[in-house]
């Protein structure tokens, strides 16, 4: 109950504040499972993406949050797992595990999952290169479709270091999917996936 | 008819209005749909007509709004006028800074623009500090906001930056908030009246912004600044502004005003309105785009509000003090 307040209240500020405008360029909304990767310049961005989410899809697409961040409080932790539903990665790796666990089991499952390959925030005009967990994913679950997404304007809403966000028009575009073709090399699909979120700018 | 008018009471005359407002739209949209319903072949000419019947589809529809908003406003009273007011002022704002890219050292003005400058606006009208509204913007927050833009340690463009979030603040909250200060007014014999002063003033400006543009299709004369504006025409401007004044003077039964005084005061504000309009399309123009829509809508989803309301936000200071000053207010 407390959560479904939260997040028609998160909701409503994000429409309040950035407009939260989807464009469905290269695909069309639908329920089949996919992985949405996209740039990372904010903690808004998965806010945003999420808003962008038609009301059906939302509940099945999963972020993904930094474990250590996003349990050191009892409210980061109530915010991401009720409101968010939100999965939880290590970003220390630790010898025994394979990080991207979580995220196996979450496609295992049959969830979408929102995906930063950057792995941290960017700040830069152009995403960082990507990190391989995308690839690693996208090897072992060649039926999940990876839509990239361009997230635009959010750095201005709440630049790093400022608590108070401000009212800046946004939108998310979401792209052609893109597959890991056979024999392709884990550096040139990275930089092909990262291209694709790069291309999704200027349309 | 007439006399049937004078003897209701100020509600009773309000509504009334209200009534024909929703009428003549309804009858607008009623036309606009007939239009559409019928078929005209798929030539450049019938291509032609239906982006037309678009765009005064937009037109009707943006109509609807603002005198629903309108009618809602007058239904609930002065306070709620003010904050639908101040929303509007919000969306155009964020429009504006939407396409006037700022830096990370502008974030703490902006924080001052939207969420404390705003509401003092607006909280001073609604307690009719009318004097303390008039120059809150341009001399306390003219100070306010360069100073918390040289705490945050940036100077790269620093002019151009602050000027922007000077204009942004100027257009959207200062000119816009002197619509529902309108409400507020006392003249002497016209209590309770004062949403006809608001009426008045939309009304007129925005039929010589209609004239003007039909005007511009009809004449073909060459623009007076081409590179701004491919529409805007001598002929065509004082078409529309002459429309504006004299539909002004027809009205001043809605107004305090005698017929001479609201033909001249029309005019006023219909030269303010249109000029200012001039104006943010030479903004638009800098920044590249057709309107605060079009190019938003493919970018940033911008709602193309501003493009609506530019008009008002330049006419209402330049009206409301006009009369305030003619009257001795």
């Amino acid at each position: 109950m407390l959560a479904k307040l939260m997040s028609y209240f998160l909701l409503g500020l994000v429409r309040l504040l950035t407009g939260s405008q989807a464009r469905w360029h290269g695909c069309p909304p639908k329920a089949e499972q996919r992985i949405y990767f996209a740039n990372h310049q904010s903690h808004a961005d998965l806010i945003m993406i999420w808003a962008a989410l038609p009301k059906e899809l939302r509940s099945r697409t999963r972020p993904i949050a930094a474990k250590d961040y996003w349990t050191r409080t009892p409210f980061r932790q109530w915010i991401t797992t009720a409101v968010f539903n939100a999965i939880y990665v290590e970003r220390e790796r630790t010898d025994d595990q394979d990080p991207l666990q979580p995220l196996y089991d979450a496609l295992e499952s049959g969830d979408s999952i929102i995906l930063f390959p950057e792995g941290t925030r960017g700040y830069a005009d152009e995403p960082q290169p990507f990190k391989s967990g995308l690839y690693n994913l996208a090897l072992k679950y060649p039926d999940v479709v990876l839509v990239p997404a361009w997230i635009n304007n959010i750095q201005r809403v709440m630049p790093k270091g400022e608590v108070v966000p401000v009212p800046v028009l946004c939108s998310v575009t979401f792209g052609v999917p893109i597959q890991l073709d056979e024999s392709e090399e884990r550096r040139a699909f990275l930089d092909r996936a990262r291209q694709a979120v790069i291309a999704l700018r200027d349309v | 008819m007439n006399q049937f008018l004078l003897k209701l009471s100020a509600t009773q005359q309000i509504g009334a209005m209200f009534v024909l407002v929703f009428g003549a739209l309804l009858l607008a949209s009623i036309a606009a749909l007939l239009l559409s319903l019928r078929d005209r072949g798929d030539d450049a000419a019938a291509d032609a007509w239906r982006r037309e019947l678009s765009r005064i589809d937009g037109v009707l529809r943006t109509s609807w709004v603002m005198v629903f908003v309108f009618w809602v406003g007058w239904l609930s009273g002065d306070a709620v006028t003010l904050v639908l007011f101040a929303l509007v002022s919000f969306f155009a704002l964020r429009e504006f800074m939407t396409l006037s890219p700022t830096r990370r050292g502008d974030h703490r003005s902006l924080v001052l623009a939207f969420f404390v400058v705003l509401p003092i606006q607006y909280t001073l009208v609604g307690t009719r500090h009318f004097d303390l509204f008039t120059v809150f913007i341009p001399v306390y927050v003219f100070l306010a906001i360069p100073v918390v833009s040289a705490l945050a340690n940036d100077p790269a463009r620093f002019l151009e930056r602050n000027a922007k979030l000077q204009w942004g603040i100027m257009v959207c909250i200062y000119g816009m908030s002197h619509v529902p200060a309108l409400l507020l007014l006392n003249f002497r014999g016209f209590q309770n009246r004062s949403a006809f002063l608001v009426f008045f003033l939309v009304l007129v400006v925005q039929t010589c912004m209609v004239v003007q543009y039909l005007a511009s299709r009809r004449f073909k004369s060459a623009p007076a600044a081409p590179a701004i504006s491919d529409s805007f025409a001598w002929r065509s401007w004082w078409t529309g502004v002459l429309a504006g004044s004299v539909l002004g003077g027809l009205l001043a039964g809605l107004t305090p005003f005698a017929p001479g005084q609201a033909l001249a005061l029309a005019f006023v504000a219909c030269v303010a309105g249109s000029l200012g309009h001039l104006v943010m399309k030479a903004l638009k123009r800098d920044r590249g785009i057709p309107n605060w829509g079009r190019d938003g809508v493919s970018v940033t989803g911008a709602g193309g509000l501003l493009d609506r309301v530019d008009a008002l936000c330049f006419a209402a200071p330049i009206f409301f003090h006009s009369s305030r000053w003619y009257f001795g207010l």
